[in-house]
């Protein structure tokens, strides 16, 4: 009897236990293994090459380590510029002013436009002929400030990294707002009566409360800005010559443009190795935080 | 207890309609007799869908197979699309190779690729005759090829395409220069540039944002300067890419940039941007396919413009152009259906089909009768086809890593990051790094 229950349980989760190794499992395993292949995706023939695509990817390819350090760039960018103003955007929406809900429907609106859409109209604005940007400029008497924004090296991944943060800050203004409105409200008006100021009160209750909140939207921020790819596209395809390529950018090349598909497999086992290990460090750390604050 | 039982029939059936629905992945759909008289045609055309379907039409009407012309744009999930189904042995009837030759290659060593020669040479080659030799030679593998492909003709073309460099007749007069006499030599195109830039009128756009087109344009300097035999000399090893000849024609870059002939922000412009520059007067010179006659037509039909080569910087050989390649389509071997799919694209490159498609189109046909029936700009964009020469017609093509630090170099000598001779050593490496990973 007890032996049927358990087959009978085990025979429940049989199901999405089934679909997680054929569509997860299944193709991870493949993918690992391709990425010991030389193989260019048409021939029913592969190379075994053993782990000498991870050799390379680690010893020889300078452009992607470049195109990581990129991404880590608009990352960092996306971690402080955006997160930040997104926090600051929900604590003011958290607030009793007019139109409130106005202004959450504002902010919202970025995240649910087109990245390519996105991406074009910000090409338009940063454009070094006719853009916007250029032209206001010209109209403030900063018109030596004026330049192709996105064809000069020194400018061309900041900006990436701006309108990404722009495209995106509408999902951490959401997730921050829905973790303020968890907030008793109860605990402010305690922390006023017992003297405490606005900033004392943001120090020792918004901010200790909101923690757990900002390490997710950290984590979805690091996940979802690494991985950015259509934006880029749009922007800059790359360019200038490699300023803003990125990981993602750089196995469509190797898979499409190359035809390397082993090797485009492996580059695809080492970001997501890499985005595993960021995820655990930052999981670590948020640990950490909570059993500070606790 | 019930709604434990409840449950486990529930998804013992949710695992039955699993299992069923993992059956119906099968490879081999059933064939039905009935349907042996539909084509199917994979295609990513979407400007020539309409014309497309039109000519399915007739031909239907004609012989009775129904033609079915399958659209999947853009060319980049198409070209994925065409593999996956490779893969899993369920290409359609007539489909299109998107890549380089050496993938085309691959399709044909595995066996997905009817080989036409026999077809193309029946009644003294009467079918071959048609083609523009260029636009053939694009599907064809010489005895001689490096791909290992045995010698014969693997696709159809069905239209072709040059790249020229174009100029704007009105910013010409404008400039006090003569309409009808574009630039012949590089220090007269640089001067125009020097010219357009103190008139404050950008010089040459182009999608260079897309790098392959950089390198089609270096390509064709690269014939004018050392010529064909050294240039394949370089893709097979011979030649290393630091010699003098190539940092010459990188230097070319430098000195379009110096002299203000290149629009600000070229290297990240995408086609789009420049023909829209182009067509609403805002650049003197555009360097663009034969498939910008239709989208300036769209975007400004009074715009007066004109085709001509690329001005040469050396007289040592004649400058090149980009051209032959364009659409081609293959018959799949392992398809039931493969004489009625040769007896299709024999009747779409007839004349009367091709003169359709190029009216309707606007691109260039790849039946050489066909010619008389187009436009006058089309015309001269077809001009000069003895000139015309294209990586898919080389019985060798160069690794992609090596083009790519080609191309993204030369964009870096427009920025002036990098010089010619720093962007001649990386390729150089990536080149003997590509050729030690082929022959390891």
């Amino acid at each position: 009897m007890r032996l049927k229950s358990t087959l009978e349980n085990y025979l429940f989760i049989l199901p999405a236990v089934t679909i997680f190794i054929i569509f997860y499992l299944i193709p991870f395993i493949w993918v690992f293994k391709l990425g010991m292949y030389e193989w260019d995706g048409i021939m029913p023939t592969k190379v075994f090459v053993g782990l000498g695509n991870f050799k390379e990817i680690f010893l020889e390819d300078k452009i992607w380590w470049q195109s990581m350090t990129q991404a880590g760039y608009i990352t960092l960018i996306a971690l402080t510029f955006q997160n930040v103003l997104a926090f600051l955007l929900a604590l003011s929406c958290d607030r009793e002013i007019r139109m409130k809900n106005f202004y959450r429907l504002m902010f919202f609106i970025p995240p649910v436009l087109s990245e390519v859409v996105v991406g074009l109209v910000w090409q338009w604005i940063l454009d070094g002929n006719y853009g916007l940007l250029n032209h206001w400029l010209g109209q403030l008497g900063l018109g030596h400030l004026s330049r192709s924004w996105l064809s000069d090296p020194r400018t061309a991944l900041t900006c990436v990294a701006i309108v990404h943060s722009w495209k995106g800050f509408g999902w951490g203004f959401l997730i921050f707002l829905a973790g303020l409105q968890t907030i008793p409200r109860e605990l402010y008006e305690a922390a006023r009566i017992d003297g405490a100021n606005a900033w004392h009160s943001f120090k020792k209750i918004t901010l200790p409360l909101m923690a757990p909140v900002a390490v997710l939207v950290g984590i979805l921020t690091v996940l979802g800005t690494m991985q950015a790819f259509i934006l880029i596209i749009a922007m800059t395809d790359g360019g200038p010559a490699y300023h803003t390529q990125v990981p993602v950018l750089r196995i469509l090349a190797s898979m499409r443009g190359s035809s390397r598909f082993g090797y485009a497999c492996a580059q695809g086992i080492t970001f997501g190795a890499i985005l595993m290990a960021v995820s655990f460090i930052q999981y670590r750390l948020s640990n950490k935080m909570r059993s500070t604050y606790n | 207890m019930f709604k434990v039982r409840k449950s486990f029939g529930l998804t013992q059936l949710l695992f039955i309609g699993f299992l069923i629905s993992l059956a119906g992945c099968s490879r081999q759909p059933a064939v039905n007799p009935q349907e042996k008289a539909t084509i199917t045609v994979w295609h990513w055309m979407t400007d020539r869908e309409p014309a497309l379907q039109e000519l399915a039409r007739r031909y239907e009407e004609k012989s009775g197979v129904k033609v079915n012309f399958e659209l999947y744009a853009p060319s980049d999930a198409y070209a994925q699309k065409v593999r996956t189904a490779a893969q899993g042995g369920s290409l359609p009837d007539i489909f299109s190779i998107l890549g380089e030759k050496v993938d085309f290659a691959s399709f044909i060593k595995a066996g997905y690729i009817l080989d036409l020669t026999p077809y193309m040479e029946e009644n003294n080659g009467e079918w071959k005759n048609e083609f523009f030799a260029k636009a053939l030679a694009v599907n064809e593998f010489s005895p001689s090829n490096k791909y290992g492909v045995n010698a014969g003709f693997y696709g159809v073309p069905i239209d072709i395409m040059t790249i020229k460099m174009l100029y704007n007749k009105d910013l010409f007069r404008k400039l006090g220069l003569n309409p009808d006499m574009p630039p012949v030599t590089f220090t007269e195109f640089l001067e125009i540039g020097r010219k357009a830039k103190q008139a404050q009128i950008q010089g040459l756009v182009s999608g260079w944002g897309e790098a392959w087109m950089i390198g089609c344009l270096a390509n064709n300097y690269a014939f004018n300067i050392m010529g064909e035999t050294k240039v394949l000399a370089t893709i097979r090893g011979e030649v290393p890419y630091t010699d003098p000849d190539w940092i010459k024609v990188l230097g070319l870059f430098k000195e379009m940039q110096d002299s203000g002939l290149l629009a600000s922000g070229v290297v990240t412009m995408v086609n789009k941007t420049a023909e829209q520059l182009f067509a609403n007067g805002r650049a003197v010179f555009a360097f663009n396919g034969s498939w910008c006659v239709n989208v300036y037509k769209a975007m400004n039909p009074n715009l007066e413009y004109a085709a001509m080569l690329p001005p040469a910087a050396s007289d040592k050989f004649p400058v090149s152009i980009w051209g032959g390649a364009g659409s081609s389509f293959m018959v799949n071997a392992k398809s039931e259906k493969k004489e009625e799919a040769v007896k299709f694209l024999k009747w779409l490159t007839d004349l009367d089909q091709q003169a359709y498609l190029a009216q309707m189109t606007s691109n260039l046909p790849a039946n050489k009768y066909a010619l008389s029936k187009v436009s006058a700009i089309l015309g001269q964009l077809a001009g000069d086809m003895e000139r015309a020469t294209h990586p898919n017609i080389w019985d060798i093509s160069e690794s992609p890593r090596v083009l790519e630090i080609f191309n993204k170099g030369i964009q870096s000598i427009i920025i002036g990051e990098k010089t010619p001779e720093q962007v001649a050593e990386e390729t150089q490496r990536m080149k003997e790094k590509e050729m030690a990973r082929k022959s390891g």
